[in-house]
C-alpha cells in the first residue's frame, strides 16, 4: 500500500482555489465585533507551519539545515502557542447581558488545562 | 513491511487538522460559539504536531545519523518557542494586542521563510515549479517577518513616527526589482545550467536579505492609524507563504490552512480599507500624513465647553444614550470607569448602547475586545451599519476619544480628505457631548464641524477625571434606582 501524497500543478491550484474560497466564505460570516479574535485565531491557524518546520528539522542532514530547521520550529511553535493563548483569552471576555463577567481565576484554570495539552505536544 | 503506517497516520492526522481548522473558524461566527471554535482548532493543531513526529520513520539516509539530535532539537524548539509565546500571550495587556498579533504573525512568516531556506540550501526543490514556488514563498514569508517586526515596533512605541524620505518609493521599487532579479537568476542558474543550487549559497543569502529589507522599507513609512490594514495584510501574507511552502513540502494541511488564512486576511484588509475610505495601495504607498492641508470651509458656531457634572446629569435625565468610544479611550484605559458610569445610567432606566467604528483601534475590532474586557456585554455593542439609523431618535450621543469617525465633513465636504468615509452619525442625536483632552485635531488633521454645531457641548479634561466627576454628580443626585 502507498499513502504517499503527491500534489502536482493543477491539483495544487484546485486545492488553493477551494481553500481560498472556503476561507472567504467562512470569514465573511464573522461579525465585525469578533474581528480581533478572528484575526488572532486565523493567525493561530497558520501556526500549522510548525509541522513543516518539524519535517524540515527531522530531515536535516547538516549543521546549517539543523540550525535553520530549529529556527523554523521555534518560530512556528511561538506562532501557534501565542496565537492560541491570546485568542482564547479574548473570546472568554465576550459575555452577554446578565452574565457575570468571567473572573480571571476561571480563565487561569483553563490555562492550566491547555498547558497540560501543549506539554504533551512538546 | 509496515512502512505505510506512519504515512497513513500522518495523512489522517493532517486531514483531521484541516477539517478541525475550518470547522473551528466556522464556529467563530458568533460570540456564543467562538470560544469552542478556537478549542476545536487547537485540537487540530495538537493532532497535527503530534503526528508530525512520525516523520522520523521516513527520514532520508543522509539525515538518519542525525536523527536523535534532530528529535532533541525539535522538542527543545517546541518547548521554548511554544512556552515563551504562551507565557507572553497570557500576560499581554489587551491594549497591546495589536503588536502581539503582529509579533506572532511575523514568527509564522519567519518559520515559512526558514522552511524555504532549508529547501533552497539543501537543494531539495525538485524541478522549476517547486523552485519558483519555494522562492515566492520565501519572499512573502521574509517580507511578512521583517514587516511584522516593524509593525510591532511601531505599535509598541519603539519607533515613534513614520519614517519618510524623498525618493523612498523609487528606492523601494528598486529593492523589489533587485530581489526578483536575484530570484530569477537562481531559477535560471539551476535550470538552465543544471547547476546544483548549493553552488550559489551567497545568492540565496542575498535573496533573503533583500526580501527582509523590502519588508522593513515597505512598513516604515506607514502611520499608526493605518495599522489595521497593515496587520491584516501581513496576516494574509503569512498565510500565503505557509500555503506555498505546504505545496513545496507536499503537505495539503499546510496548503489549506495557509490559503484559508490568506483569504481571511485579504477579506479583512479590504474591509478595513473600505472603513477608511481608502484603497489598499493608497494605504501602502501614499504618505497620508504629509498630504497638503486643503482649505477648510468656514465653520459656523463656536466651541461650547460644559462641566463634566452637568453632562453626567443631563445623561441621567435622558431616556437614551449612545456612546461612541475612540482609540483615545483605549490608550488611556478608561473603559472600566466608563462602564461604571454606564451601569449607573442603566440603573436609572436609561437605555445605553455603544457604537463602534470599524477602525476604532489599531487592528480590526480592537475596541470591541477592549469593551468586552471592561465587562460590557456584547449585546450592548453595535457596529456602524446597525446603529447609524438610531442616532436621530437618540437623546444624547457621548463621544469619547474619537474624532474623525464622527466628523460630518465625511458626508458633506467634497474637498475633505475623509470625504466618503463611513462615519457614525453622532451629529444627528438631539444632543452631543464630546469628552476631549483639548482642542486638538484628529489623525486626518482636520477640524471637526460637529464640535461647533449648536447641539454639541465639549467636556474638556483628562477623561478619567471627567468620568469620575460625572459618576459623582449622578450619585450626588441621590435618585432611587430605576426611577
Amino acid at each position: 500500500m502507498n499513502f504517499q501524497i503527491a500534489i502536482d500543478g493543477f491539483v495544487a491550484l484546485y486545492i488553493f482555489m477551494l481553500a481560498g474560497f472556503a476561507g472567504w466564505v467562512i470569514i465573511g460570516r464573522v461579525p465585525a465585533i469578533l474581528h480581533t479574535p478572528l484575526m488572532s485565531g486565523s493567525n493561530f491557524v497558520h501556526g500549522i507551519v510548525v509541522v513543516g518546520g518539524l519535517y524540515a528539522l527531522l530531515n536535516a542532514s547538516n549543521g546549517l539545515e539543523q540550525s535553520i530547521g530549529f529556527f523554523a520550529v521555534l518560530l512556528g511553535a511561538g506562532n501557534a502557542a501565542g496565537g492560541y493563548a491570546v485568542t482564547d483569552r479574548m473570546l472568554a471576555m465576550f459575555q452577554p447581558t446578565g452574565h457575570s463577567h468571567a473572573h480571571p481565576k476561571s480563565s487561569r484554570a483553563r490555562t492550566g488545562h491547555a498547558k497540560a495539552h501543549s506539554g504533551k505536544a512538546s | 513491511m509496515f512502512s505505510f503506517i506512519p504515512q497513513l497516520l500522518i495523512g489522517s492526522a493532517d486531514l483531521a487538522a484541516a477539517l478541525l481548522f475550518m470547522y473551528g473558524l466556522w464556529r467563530m461566527s458568533s460570540p456564543v460559539t467562538a470560544p469552542s471554535g478556537i478549542r476545536v482548532a487547537g485540537l487540530g493543531m495538537l493532532v497535527a504536531i503530534l503526528a508530525s513526529f512520525l516523520y522520523l520513520f521516513g527520514v532520508s539516509a543522509a539525515a538518519a545519523p542525525h536523527l536523535l539530535v534532530n528529535i532533541a532539537l525539535a522538542v527543545i524548539a517546541l518547548a521554548v518557542g511554544g512556552g515563551v509565546a504562551w507565557w507572553s500571550g497570557r500576560k499581554v495587556a489587551m491594549t497591546s494586542m495589536p503588536q502581539m498579533v503582529a509579533l506572532y504573525n511575523g514568527m509564522g512568516g519567519g518559520a515559512a521563510g526558514a522552511i524555504a531556506a532549508v529547501e533552497l540550501f539543501g537543494n531539495r526543490a525538485q524541478g522549476a515549479t517547486q523552485l519558483v514556488v519555494t522562492l515566492i514563498g520565501a519572499l512573502i514569508g521574509a517580507v511578512s517577518l521583517s514587516g511584522s517586526l516593524i509593525a510591532w515596533a511601531k505599535l509598541d512605541g519603539v519607533i515613534k513616527r513614520p519614517l519618510r524620505v524623498k525618493g523612498q518609493k523609487i528606492f523601494n521599487a528598486a529593492i523589489m526589482v533587485a530581489t526578483l532579479v536575484v530570484g530569477a537568476y537562481l531559477i535560471y542558474a539551476t535550470q538552465g545550467a543544471a547547476q546544483p543550487l548549493m553552488s550559489a549559497p551567497h545568492l540565496i543569502e542575498l535573496y533573503f536579505a533583500l526580501s527582509l529589507l523590502f519588508g522593513v522599507l515597505m512598513t516604515l513609512p506607514i502611520g499608526g492609524a493605518d495599522m489595521p490594514v497593515v496587520i491584516s495584510i501581513y496576516n494574509a501574507f503569512t498565510g500565503l507563504a505557509v500555503g506555498l511552502e505546504g505545496f513545496v513540502l507536499q503537505n495539503p494541511a499546510l496548503m489549506i490552512a495557509g490559503m484559508v488564512v490568506g483569504a481571511a486576511g485579504l477579506l479583512l484588509t479590504l474591509l478595513m480599507a473600505k472603513a477608511m475610505n481608502r484603497s489598499v495601495s493608497n494605504v501602502l504607498f501614499t504618505n497620508f500624513g504629509m498630504a497638503p492641508k486643503h482649505k477648510q470651509g468656514a465653520i459656523k458656531g463656536s466651541l461650547k465647553p460644559t462641566a463634566p457634572g452637568d453632562a453626567g446629569i443631563a445623561m441621567r435625565y435622558s431616556s437614551s444614550v449612545i456612546i461612541v468610544p475612540g482609540y483615545g479611550l483605549a490608550v488611556a484605559q478608561w473603559q472600566g470607569k466608563l462602564y461604571e458610569f454606564v451601569k449607573l445610567l442603566q440603573a436609572g432606566g436609561v437605555s445605553v448602547k455603544f457604537a463602534v467604528h470599524p477602525v476604532a483601534g489599531r487592528m480590526p475590532g480592537q475596541m470591541d475586545v477592549l469593551l468586552a474586557e471592561a465587562g460590557v456585554p456584547y449585546d450592548m455593542i453595535f457596529q456602524l451599519e446597525d446603529i447609524n439609523s438610531e442616532f436621530a431618535s437618540t437623546d444624547i450621543a457621548l463621544v469619547i476619544g474619537a474624532n474623525d469617525v464622527v466628523n460630518p465633513a465625511a458626508r458633506t465636504d467634497k474637498s475633505s480628505p475623509i470625504f466618503g468615509m463611513p462615519i457614525l452619525n453622532a451629529d444627528q442625536a438631539k444632543r452631543v457631548f464630546v469628552i476631549k483632552r483639548g482642542e486638538g485635531k484628529g489623525y486626518a488633521g482636520i477640524v471637526n464641524a460637529l464640535f461647533y454645531s449648536d447641539n454639541c457641548n465639549m467636556v474638556y479634561g483628562d477623561a478619567q477625571a471627567v468620568l469620575i466627576s460625572m459618576i459623582e454628580a449622578v450619585r450626588g443626585l441621590g435618585l432611587p434606582a430605576a426611577a
